[in-house]
């Protein structure tokens, strides 16, 4: 019998395999130009504003805001529908996609513009994917 | 590009459209193209030039036996056939063929003799999209909808209203796949595909295809077609992730591309008789109003939802074969908007705008990845 086909998975390459490395140790690294400081996602080794190859890695604070999303109502292998596919706007201007979750997947719950916080999901021994959950919950703050 | 200096002489669709499980990919252009050479009487030895996408221009050229000196095999999505007039117009004004031929067709729903359209997982999109569960177009190329409509105050009714005005005129096209009437809360009340996107506010999935033959202005009275000039046209991409927008309320692409058309064709906006704006998605033509500049910011929702865009009254007749929302759409759906522009100006098609004299066709590749627009008039300069 064949496996059920399962939810998508990355492959890393040379140029992005630093931040499935970190997703791997908790930490959301986005890169940042030695020359001009822009802020850039995603990876490669070099500044897209500038096009200077002296980048550095750094982790993200993790943060950010849901600034727009669909829920996706069909069937999906690794996935129970409804769920969210979101674009989030990471407190270092970034933009990324990726899926909110703890909490209901209604558009009443997936407020635009509500603060998110990352979280890490282990997929496999090589992928973690980065994952947001709202920062606020029910009136009580999550501890970043 | 010089204004008029090329003209489309000959197009068509294929024979059918809808479900056709009969005939391959390969067959699809086949039977476009051939319907589109006996259109102005040519042959597949009267063509030196040959541009598609989707398959390869080396696999069409050989089917149909031609054997060109320009070859354009650009493809960028669904507005690759706008990029390939565009390329031909200046292939044929440098001297580089004579006679080009654009092919598409697609077995979008029965997937006869079809390739794969996979991510592989190392692409980028692979690596930053696909894991977090879309499935396709319904669910990439909406994503940027919700953020447009809280930005500008458009409402849920004024994006399904894209939809009905649309059925509208896919009610007087006998070859629209739905030409029954629909309501705003039938639009908002269908299936969910993924929300706010009912399943009416997502285009069809349909078989077809459509071919262009184009050649210098000055050859065009040799044909028994009424020719339709080349005015003008723009291309551009941003990038093949959605997620990536540089704003998501507006197209890049589409500004660069729209904004290069307009000044290469030196028409203005009161110019335009008739307008098509690919229209996978029910949000498509609100940001092509605006990107286009036919619209101001925030207001194209109202513009169609108060019907400016419908048949009889409106005076900005939009997407009047019904669109992919309504008439077809296989997948790369530019060269059916194509079709219809080239129909208009001809003065034959189904629900023909009176006095049409020029048309703007406006294309997007991929989801906002990629642009082409093109100016066509039946008039020369």
């Amino acid at each position: 019998m064949a496996q059920r086909p399962r939810r998508a998975l990355p492959r890393p390459t040379p140029e992005t395999q630093h931040f499935w490395d970190g997703t791997r140790v908790g930490e959301l690294r986005l890169q940042r130009c030695d020359a001009c400081a822009h802020v850039y996602f995603p990876p490669r080794p070099f500044c897209p504003s500038c096009a200077s190859r002296s980048v550095s890695a750094f982790p993200a604070s993790g943060r950010g805001t849901l600034h727009s999303y669909v829920i996706h109502h069909r069937p999906m292998p690794g996935f129970e529908p409804p769920y969210s596919i979101a674009i989030v706007k990471l407190e270092e201007g970034p933009q990324m996609m990726s899926n909110v979750v703890g909490c209901p997947q209604t558009p009443e719950a997936l407020e635009l513009d509500m603060p998110l916080v990352v979280e890490f999901k282990e997929m496999s021994e090589d992928i973690t994917l980065p994952l947001f959950r709202p920062a606020m919950l029910r009136g009580s703050e999550v501890a970043v | 590009m010089k204004r008029g200096a090329v003209a489309i002489v000959g197009a068509a669709e294929t024979t059918e459209l809808g479900t056709i499980p009969n005939q391959s990919q390969l067959q699809l252009h086949a039977d476009a193209a051939l319907n589109a050479l006996a259109d102005c009487g040519l042959s597949p030895s009267d063509i030196d030039g040959i541009a598609t996408a989707g398959e390869s221009p080396v696999g069409i050229a050989h089917y149909l036996g031609i054997t060109p000196t320009w070859v354009d095999g650009t493809g960028v999505g669904g507005c690759s056939f706008m990029l390939h007039v565009r390329h031909a117009t200046a292939a044929i004004e440098a001297g580089l063929c004579s006679t080009v031929l654009i092919t598409h067709g697609e077995s979008g729903r029965s997937q006869v003799g079809r390739g794969g359209f996979m991510r592989g997982g190392g692409t980028l999109m692979g690596q930053f999209e696909m894991p977090y569960g879309p499935m396709g177009p319904p669910t990439l190329f909406t994503l940027p909808a919700l953020r447009y409509l809280k930005d500008t105050g458009t409402s849920l009714e004024q994006l399904a209203s894209v939809a009905v005005i649309q059925r509208e005129w896919a009610a007087r096209n006998p070859r629209a796949s739905y030409r029954d009437p629909l309501t705003v809360e039938d639009v908002l009340g269908a299936r969910m595909i993924a929300y706010p996107f009912t399943k009416l506010m997502c285009c069809l999935v349909t078989d077809g295809g459509g071919a262009l033959v184009l050649t210098s202005a000055d050859r065009a009275g040799d044909f028994p077609t009424r020719p339709v000039y080349i005015l003008g046209g723009g291309e551009s991409v941003e990038t093949p992730m959605v997620s990536q927008m540089e704003d998501l309320t507006r197209s890049r692409a589409f500004r660069v591309s729209g904004e290069r058309a307009f000044a290469s064709s030196g028409i203005c906006h009161d110019d335009v008789d008739h307008l098509m704006i690919y229209d996978a998605f029910a949000h498509l033509p609100i940001y092509g109003l605006e990107d286009l500049g036919f619209c101001k910011r925030g207001e194209a929702g109202g513009f169609i939802a108060e019907r400016n865009t419908a048949p009889d009254t409106g005076r900005l007749p939009l997407n009047t074969n019904g669109g992919g929302l309504s008439y077809m759409h296989s997948g790369m759906y530019g060269m059916y908007a194509l079709q219809e522009s080239v129909r208009q100006l001809r003065g034959c098609a189904p629900a023909q705008v009176p006095d049409c004299k020029v048309s703007v066709c406006h294309g997007v590749g991929g989801m906002f990845a990629a642009s082409g627009t093109i100016v066509m008039s039946n008039e020369p300069s």
